[in-house]
């Protein structure tokens, strides 16, 4: 609960989602950071920014106060495509080809680690 | 294998304990009853700079200054990140933050309450942290993956809280009685507001038991209270303070403390917005936002310019 607030007797506890004609800020820009030197940029979360630049400025206050990486790469998150929901639950579920999958393989146990 | 509707989907991902992710199909009502929660949290967190950005100026040592500022840093963080996760649920940051200026968003009744001695830094980052982590240690593990990162995330900075305010406070308490009376003075203030903090008893908590079955929450209100009271109190007798509670003893048969009724009056009170400090706080950050349009504007106007000189 902590940073939720109880809905008071009579109260209704749905709130409002949208302004209507609002202006829209800052574009948003999703986050990669390399945590030290031998492993890939991984996505940490996703920030507001006018430019790349500043994107980058924010990036590293935002998610790198601690040393968290060493390395960060911002995108524009319009710019990220993705398959849709129900493409990507195909796409994913898709793993009947077991004969891919090197467990699959009985190795006599006389021929040893391979 | 049966085709699964997919709310049975839903369901499954969220028993098997796996994570529901923004591109998945999910009850209207659970998209919903996470973007209150997440933007009431977002909110808290911004909102909550504000008494401890108060003492700022008047850290008692230069040492002090830089922990506070930095603390305070990580609020705005920690509000950054839980914007963006409402945001994966498809709603904008600049509306959640016109809806709080609007007054028809809240945040957490705690931050309603005035900072008046130094002891009251340490004693929020103890008691008040203290209770926040009790609580977000849970949402780490929630079913929904944004929200549950991200607590991830704050969870660990908020062990930095905690302990620096903790240290502060013992500080005060090998000080002067003066110091250590202040320390005492500020713990009688924030106790009950810190267990306030929890929400209602179980019994009256109307829509936990949905919550409970998304697994948004996995912990009933009362059992957080309780762990939270059990932490809290030998590191009190540390201290040598007192908590102010003529009921609280060590119940051996429970294995627990007890502890005595919050004053449900002044809960609700202070939820329905009648705090201390309550209209301060958005009039504070309704100036902030309108003093820094500025800024943003500029930012825009600067970034348009750079690109069509490209």
């Amino acid at each position: 609960m902590t940073y939720e607030v109880p809905v008071a007797p009579g109260e209704k506890a749905e709130i409002e989602e949208r302004i209507e004609g609002a202006a829209d800020g800052w574009p948003m820009w999703e986050v990669f950071v390399r945590a030290k030197r031998g492993i890939s940029h991984v996505h940490i979360g996703s920030l507001h920014a006018p430019d790349a630049r500043t994107a980058l400025q924010n990036a590293r206050d935002v998610y790198t106060r601690r040393g968290e990486g060493v390395s960060v790469w911002v995108v524009p998150s319009s710019e990220i495509s993705a398959f849709e929901p129900e493409a990507a639950a195909e796409y994913v579920e898709a793993n009947e080809k077991v004969y891919r999958l090197a467990t699959t393989y009985e190795i006599p146990d006389e021929v040893g680690q391979m | 294998m049966a085709v699964m509707t997919p709310e049975e989907r839903f369901q499954a991902i969220v028993d098997a304990e796996s994570k529901i992710e923004p591109s998945d199909w999910m009850p209207e009502g659970y998209r919903k009853t996470l973007i209150r929660q997440i933007a009431q949290h977002a909110h808290s967190e911004i909102i909550g700079m504000q008494p401890e950005g108060n003492w700022i100026t008047r850290a008692p040592s230069l040492h002090r200054k830089a922990i506070l500022m930095a603390k305070v840093q990580d609020e705005a963080g920690h509000g950054l990140y839980l914007y963006s996760a409402t945001e994966t649920l498809g709603v904008k940051r600049d509306d959640l933050q016109e809806l709080l200026h609007q007054g028809k968003h809240k945040y957490s009744s705690i931050f309603n309450y005035p900072t008046l001695t130094w002891a009251d830094i340490g004693t929020i980052g103890w008691l008040v942290d203290g209770a926040a982590i009790t609580n977000q240690v849970m949402l780490t593990r929630c079913s929904y993956g944004p929200y549950s990162r991200a607590m991830v995330r704050i969870c660990k900075e908020e062990s930095f809280h905690q302990r620096q305010g903790y240290e502060s406070l013992i500080r005060l308490c090998n000080g002067s009685p003066e110091q250590k009376a202040m320390a005492q003075d500020a713990l009688n203030r924030w106790w009950w507001p810190s267990l306030m903090m929890f929400g209602p008893h179980d019994t009256d908590s109307t829509h936990s038991e949905q919550s409970m079955q998304w697994k948004i929450k996995r912990v009933s209100n009362d059992d957080l209270r309780q762990q939270f009271v059990d932490m809290t109190v030998p590191q009190a007798e540390f201290l040598g303070l007192t908590i102010p509670d003529p009921d609280l003893r060590w119940n051996e048969e429970r294995g627990h403390y007890d502890f005595g009724e919050i004053d449900w009056d002044e809960f609700w009170r202070v939820v329905k917005g009648h705090g201390p400090a309550a209209r301060d706080r958005i009039e504070h950050k309704i100036r902030a936002w309108e003093d820094g349009s500025w800024v943003r504007e500029a930012a825009i106007a600067h970034a348009a310019k750079t690109r069509s000189a490209a």
